[in-house]
């Protein structure tokens, strides 16, 4: 009975899950070419998912796409040739490393753009300042002490225990 | 009755937002009191209006009434208590109100602990935070009412999303949420500051407090989130540079580079234009974010076209608030006065360097994110940005940020010295030389970026401990005045030091996991034995077990080190009869910072299971790491002098005499 029972659950089982990313029986007898494929797995695009690369999806379509990627290579494709193909064949929406060009100069360009023009602004601004050698707090600009606040800040900084040490 | 009750009891909230959001604003521009002083009691009553509809919409979901079509799509009887909770911001609807109920705690904080701010300041932060109440109230009521009812109540609900069903719902979206609405306040006290056109370095001190709150819920919610992916989704990964991931990491960034321009202004009276225009943008990209996860725009440009109303709706939120408080804030920032000077070599500078990157970092983020987005909607073409964009811009906008990291606190205010704080951190170089040879030697052959992460990883960790010991002079006094001194320190100084000590442990568990992590993926049949590190998994019996509502099958597997046995592991796949769907639930051993990862696949019909097998070297570092800046942020945020915020007026009096 228990043995009937427990069957019963792997066969539900069985029917409801999904398969599951990269399968043993996928897997190529050669390390370095499975290592590749690997490699090359995690820049592709499953997609029907919403955001996963082929490496981690256990949609159908991404196993497919595994077994494709593993049989170029097995045929003796370069990394290269297995993503052409590709791309050929889905466009560059497969390709989750977007490749450089008029489309994405934009993207790629933008990170080193700002920290360019932020550093161009800021050099600016230091540029403006007064030397280093005349700069004073502002406020102290406005009105010097007098002798009265000297002899006050003196008395204080005699009077906190902080300071003397 | 009980959907009623919360139905009205935010139409009210709503009523009172509308007034909290209008008078208290034209009194503090008349400089009527009465009408100032309506801002408070009304915080509070709308606070307890929201929480009265969240209440009820829990007690719905806990009672099953499946009367109610939220309830209905969304919760099962047979559901453990726990997850029929936190099942009730597990959908759009009811994460809404969740996200409404925090905005409305956060006014009612500040009308409760801003006793002390100036009146009219008050009136005008009270009066910005209800128009952002008042729009996603409104947006509730108009179109996400969670409390709908069905004409006809069905028997049974269809059940929550089995992988939402996990203490992760619990605690992630709240915790995540205090994060992203907390820096509403910010928000608030920016445009409150705009209206009023006065700003000064005691503003900073009054916004620091919530800041530093609201980053500190957002850290705790985004590395449980994490961590929920991590051991939830089954194959390892902790982050995905996923849209929604983003959408909570661009506030987060935002919010650290605010942190850090709030201190320059408090301290120093500078940088004040920019501090506002970061509280400003801190917010819009937490409302950003709510509008890319709520609108359904991120599963495709066509989906949000389908069922427009809701992302219209939120998009006219959005619009309203970014645009509104940016053109406040080009009409009336170039009246506020500059001040305090600085040369590029002082701790100002330091913190404007991290002002950059953070800035073009969170930039970074922003355009990967929406770029694939507007290229589709401008041209029709369809580009993926995925982890290799993301790894090759933000790693090398982080890198030099933690490298200088450990140089900011050792310059001096106005102007540094960068030569005596190179020799102050020369231990710290000379620790991190050692800890990347070493990892050269262990793992020759390995990638070679990753010595280099851990040197810098360790080279800010140890800068943090020589910022301390530099502050109560380790080893240059006698040991009991150093303790004196280390007593004596400011809370705030130890939290800094704490917090970027924090991240140099995250960075130290990613570089590890992400270069020298090991993995096994196989078929095995009960009784096969697989290795891994040293450590050999020997997969002895598969059993079914039934749940309060899924059958689950478990592996168990015998995890042995060296011939003796140190634990079990337990993967299961958990089926839910509900939804028809399922789950897998990955198994974890703990050996120090390092943990083996197991989860199952499928089960051939001759009891065979596919595994997956990693070994994940120093990887609970990465949260540590988190939990540890979120512990330097509550030291910095017990320090007496931001709780008190402004300077007491006993200070003043003691020193009246001298004069």
């Amino acid at each position: 009975m228990r043995a009937l029972r427990f069957l019963a659950a792997i066969f539900v089982l069985l029917q409801a899950t999904p398969s599951f990313a990269v399968q043993p029986d996928e897997i190529l007898p050669d390390a370095t070419l499975e290592q590749r494929a690997r490699n090359l797995s995690r820049e592709l695009r499953c997609m029907v998912c919403q955001n996963q690369s082929i490496d981690d999806s256990d949609a159908p379509l991404a196993r497919d796409l595994r077994l494709l990627v593993r049989e170029r290579l097995k045929a003796g494709d370069s990394d290269k040739q297995v993503l052409d193909f590709l791309t050929a064949r889905y466009g560059d929406f497969v390709l989750l490393n977007p490749p450089l060009n008029r489309r994405t100069a934009l993207l790629w360009g933008l990170p080193t753009a700002l920290l360019v023009f932020g550093g161009f602004i800021l050099l600016m601004a230091v540029r403006r300042r007064p030397a280093p050698s005349s700069m004073t707090d502002s406020l102290a600009q406005a009105a010097p002490l007098t002798p009265e606040e000297e002899a006050r800040i003196a008395d204080l900084l005699e009077k906190d225990p902080r300071t003397k040490i | 009755m009980v959907a009623e009750i919360g139905h009205y009891a935010l139409v009210l909230a709503l009523v009172l937002a509308l007034v909290q959001a209008t008078f208290p604003v034209i009194g503090a521009r008349f400089n009527d009191r009465v009408l100032m002083g309506l801002a408070e009691p009304i915080a509070l009553a709308q606070f307890a209006f929201v929480a009265l509809s969240f209440a009820a919409l829990t007690m719905l979901y806990v009672t099953s009434d499946f009367s109610v079509a939220n309830v209905f799509e969304n919760s099962h009887s047979a559901k453990p208590l726990i997850y029929k909770i936190s099942g009730v911001w597990g959908n759009h609807e009811g994460s809404m109100l969740l996200w409404v109920l925090i905005l409305s705690l956060f006014g009612a904080l500040v009308a409760v602990f801003g006793r002390n701010l100036p009146p009219s300041l008050r009136a005008n932060v009270l009066g910005v935070q209800s128009w952002i109440a008042a729009a996603f109230q409104l947006f509730i009521l108009a179109t996400s009412n969670p409390f709908a009812r069905l004409a006809q109540a069905p028997f049974e609900g269809r059940d929550l999303n089995p992988v939402l069903q996990d203490i992760g719902l619990a605690i992630h979206p709240p915790l995540l949420y205090l994060g992203y609405v907390g820096f509403s306040i910010s928000f608030s006290f920016a445009v409150a500051a705009l209206i009023e056109g006065r700003i000064d370095a005691a503003w900073a001190r009054w916004v620091r407090p919530w800041t530093l709150a609201a980053w500190m819920f957002l850290t705790l919610g985004i590395a449980m989130g994490s961590y929920w992916a991590y051991y939830e989704l089954g194959w390892g990964g902790w982050w995905f540079w996923d849209p929604v991931e983003n959408a909570s990491l661009m506030p987060w960034i935002a919010g650290t580079a605010l942190l850090h321009s709030a201190v320059v202004m408090e301290k120093r009276n500078a940088l004040k234009v920019w501090t506002i225009l970061l509280a400003i943008l801190t917010f819009s990209l937490s409302l950003l974010g709510t509008f890319l996860v709520r609108s359904g725009v991120l599963t495709s440009v066509h989906t949000f076209a389908t069922d427009p109303t809701r992302g219209i709706f939120i998009l006219a939120i959005l619009i309203f608030f970014i645009g509104g408080s940016l053109a406040l804030y080009a009409w009336r920032a170039p009246m506020l006065k500059q001040g305090g000077l600085f040369a590029p070599i002082s701790r100002e500078g330091a913190l404007v360097f991290n002002n950059l990157f953070l800035t073009t970092a969170c930039a970074t983020v922003f355009v990967g994110t929406l770029y694939p987005l507007a290229l589709e909607a401008l041209t029709g073409d369809k580009i993926s940005v995925g982890p290799p964009f993301f790894n090759a811009t933000f790693g090398p906008l982080f890198l030099p940020l933690m490298i200088a990291m450990p140089f900011g606190p050792l310059l001096a205010w106005k102007r540094g010295d960068l030569y005596a704080a190179t020799q102050r951190l020369m231990l710290a170089f000379g620790v991190a030389l050692v800890a990347m040879a070493v990892t050269f030697a262990i793992e020759w052959g390995g990638p070679v970026l990753a010595p280099f992460l851990i040197g810098v990883a360790f080279f800010a960790m140890m800068g943090s401990l020589i910022d301390l010991s530099e502050r109560v002079q380790l080893f240059r006094l006698p040991f009991a005045v150093s303790l004196r001194r280390a007593v004596g320190l400011p809370r705030s100084a130890i939290g800094t030091a704490v917090a970027h000590f924090g991240l140099g442990v995250c960075l130290l568990g990613i570089a590890c996991e992400a270069n020298y992590g090991a993995e096994r993926i196989l078929s095995m049949k009960s009784g096969q034995s697989v290795s891994v590190r040293g450590y050999d998994l020997t997969f002895d019996n598969l059993a079914a077990r039934p749940g309060p509502n899924y059958r689950e099958l478990i592996a168990k597997f015998t995890v042995r080190s060296g011939g003796t046995v140190i634990g079990v592991l337990e993967p299961s796949k958990r089926t839910f009869q509900a939804r028809s769907s399922s789950t897998t639930e990955a198994a974890l051993l703990t050996r120090g910072f390092s943990q083996i990862y197991l989860s199952l696949g499928d089960v051939a019909a001759d009891g065979s299971v596919a595994v997956r097998l990693y070994h994940k070297p120093m990887v609970l570092l990465i949260w540590l790491g988190a939990v540890v800046m979120v512990f330097g942020g509550a030291l910095s945020l017990s320090d007496r002098r931001l709780r008190i915020g402004a300077p007491r007026a006993a200070k003043k009096q003691s020193l009246q005499p001298a004069e």
